[in-house]
């Protein structure tokens, strides 16, 4: 256990914790803004838009997240698009938990009563208005309990992203493996991080649930 | 109605975009059968002793098992390679193992491969789960005290490989600022941060070969045993920069309280060394890069 605090190995392990947590910020906002923007999509009236929503949804969910990472990593740079290693690590994550998050939020607006929508398309409110200013906050309230499994589901399916390139945890566990430590103790903090991580994400989203609950 | 049809043509241009993605990805060997030409060299052909008498505990046990159990890497192409669908195992460390083979007198038939990657090496030596083991195997101390080492067979050291025009890279102190491809967590990093290169870490040698081939990354640094291998898949496409900074000895790897089966492992490799069977071998497989064969290091018994 005590490696941890030999030698350059705790700056070494606090650089994978720190640039996993970056990561999986930055996938979590970009999967939230483009999940909800893919459910409004998938609601839409125009039937273009819908079916964007749902070929989105059908690939992305549908494909092995690995897969996904040798494509952005592998099948962006020919065709001209460079980025760093981070950012191609953040449109895989990204857009892989988009697709679970639009389904998700999709299924919170089917929660609201069609009458909610009708009411306010009768007072003259446009889709948009009728979706962000009565739909959207109705919902989101039933899916945060859901939302905080996808978004918990996030940062263990980053490591993925230490086989592309990106110093986070699972590239520093085989740094440590490769320097030869007994894989118990380096698996232990490896574990110790992602808990941390993970259970900061679930406290997140309890307040969330208490903050934003009504009374029915 | 027109729902339908939009949705259909949707999934359409999506299905042909994922094809034609795919196969950009999918076949990256499809280059790499340019190596055999006419008079390209062949692999050597060992003769199997039969009268062998070695008074090993692990060879007493596979004679009567009639089958020799040999770990290997699958992974390293003209190295220790398996080809998937056929089941071939190919590559100069598989030639070594079949030479060792021949000479404890077992035909490449009774040969049973079992691929262990680097960490499974020494549990399963010890264990009893393998007979011997080759495959980019360093001869270490740390090493030396679970497991013992017939060889050296090869001297390897950290190298660079590039593509076939690049003259900028010459060795460890030209690749300051340059992108540099390993796998990812390996010593070699260490190695190579020092000079200030910018190192990029794939899960597999082959995809630092897909970014090299693209042109992503300047070079791909690791053992020139392993990048002589892929030298050899791409020939006339990469090449090993020649300029080993580290140095590496490839040993067999085999039980540690087994001294006959070790010094027979060493006859058998000095055998095959001085009937030029060695150098055969290689050139049929890592000399196929162009990198000429090194004379065969001395063994170190013990």
């Amino acid at each position: 256990m005590g490696f941890l605090f030999e030698d350059d190995n705790f700056s070494l392990f606090r650089d994978g914790f720190l640039q996993t947590i970056e990561l999986s910020a930055l996938s979590a906002l970009l999967a939230l803004l483009l999940g909800t923007l893919l459910a409004a999509f998938r609601v839409s009236p125009v039937p273009v838009l819908r079916a964007f929503g749902t070929a989105w949804v059908t690939l992305f969910r549908n494909t092995p997240l690995t897969l996904l990472f040798f494509a952005v990593e592998f099948g962006l740079p020919p065709l001209g698009v460079h980025f760093s290693h981070l950012v191609f690590g953040v449109l895989a994550l990204g857009g892989y938990t988009a697709s679970f998050v639009c389904e998700v939020i999709r299924s919170g607006i089917n929660t609201v009563p069609l009458g909610q929508a009708e009411a306010a398309r009768s007072l003259g409110m446009t889709f948009g208005q009728t979706l962000t200013l009565v739909v959207l906050p109705q919902a989101a309230r039933t899916v945060l309990a859901p939302l905080s499994s996808v978004f918990i589901a996030l940062p263990r399916n980053s490591a993925i992203a230490g086989a592309f390139s990106v110093g986070e945890l699972y590239s520093v566990q085989q740094t440590f493996s490769e320097r030869g430590y007994a894989i118990f103790a380096i698996f232990f903090w490896v574990a110790c991080a992602y808990l941390v991580i993970s259970a900061a994400v679930a406290t997140l989203f309890r307040v969330l649930e208490s903050r934003l609950a009504v009374a029915r | 109605m027109r729902t339908r049809r939009t949705l259909a043509v949707a999934l359409c241009a999506v299905a042909l975009t994922a094809t034609a993605a795919c196969g950009k990805d999918g076949s990256p060997g499809a280059a790499g059968a340019a190596a055999s030409g006419s008079n390209a060299p062949t692999l050597p052909t060992y003769t199997v002793k039969t009268d062998v008498k070695i008074d090993s505990a692990i060879l007493a046990e596979a004679k009567k098992r009639g089958q020799l159990i040999i770990g290997a890497k699958a992974d390293q192409p003209f190295l220790g390679f398996e080809d998937v669908a056929s089941g071939d195992r190919s590559g100069f460390d598989i030639e070594i193992a079949k030479m060792i083979a021949a000479d404890l007198g077992f035909t490449p038939q009774q040969i049973k491969w079992q691929t262990l990657v680097s960490s499974q090496r020494e549990p399963a030596i010890a264990k009893g789960q393998i007979d011997f083991y080759v495959g980019t195997y360093s001869i270490n101390d740390e090493r030396k005290k679970s497991v013992s080492f017939a060889g050296p067979y090869y001297i390897a050291g950290q190298d660079f490989l590039v593509k076939n025009d690049n003259t900028s890279i010459t060795g460890p102190e030209s690749v300051t600022g340059k992108n540099i491809c390993t796998a990812t967590g390996s010593t070699s990093i260490k190695n190579i941060q020092q000079y200030n290169a910018k190192v990029t870490q794939f899960d597999t040698y082959s995809a630092c070969v897909e970014k090299l081939m693209a042109g992503e990354v300047d070079a791909v640094t690791t053992d020139d045993a392993i990048l002589k291998g892929y030298a050899s898949k791409f020939a006339g496409k990469l090449k090993v920069v020649g300029k080993p900074f580290t140095k590496e000895n490839y040993g067999v790897g085999l039980n540690k309280d087994d001294a006959a089966l070790r010094g027979a492992i060493s006859d058998a490799l000095k055998a095959h060394e001085d009937n030029g069977d060695w150098k055969k071998a290689y050139d049929a497989t890592l000399g196929l890069s162009g990198s000429a064969a090194p004379t065969p290091p001395a063994l170190d018994r013990y």
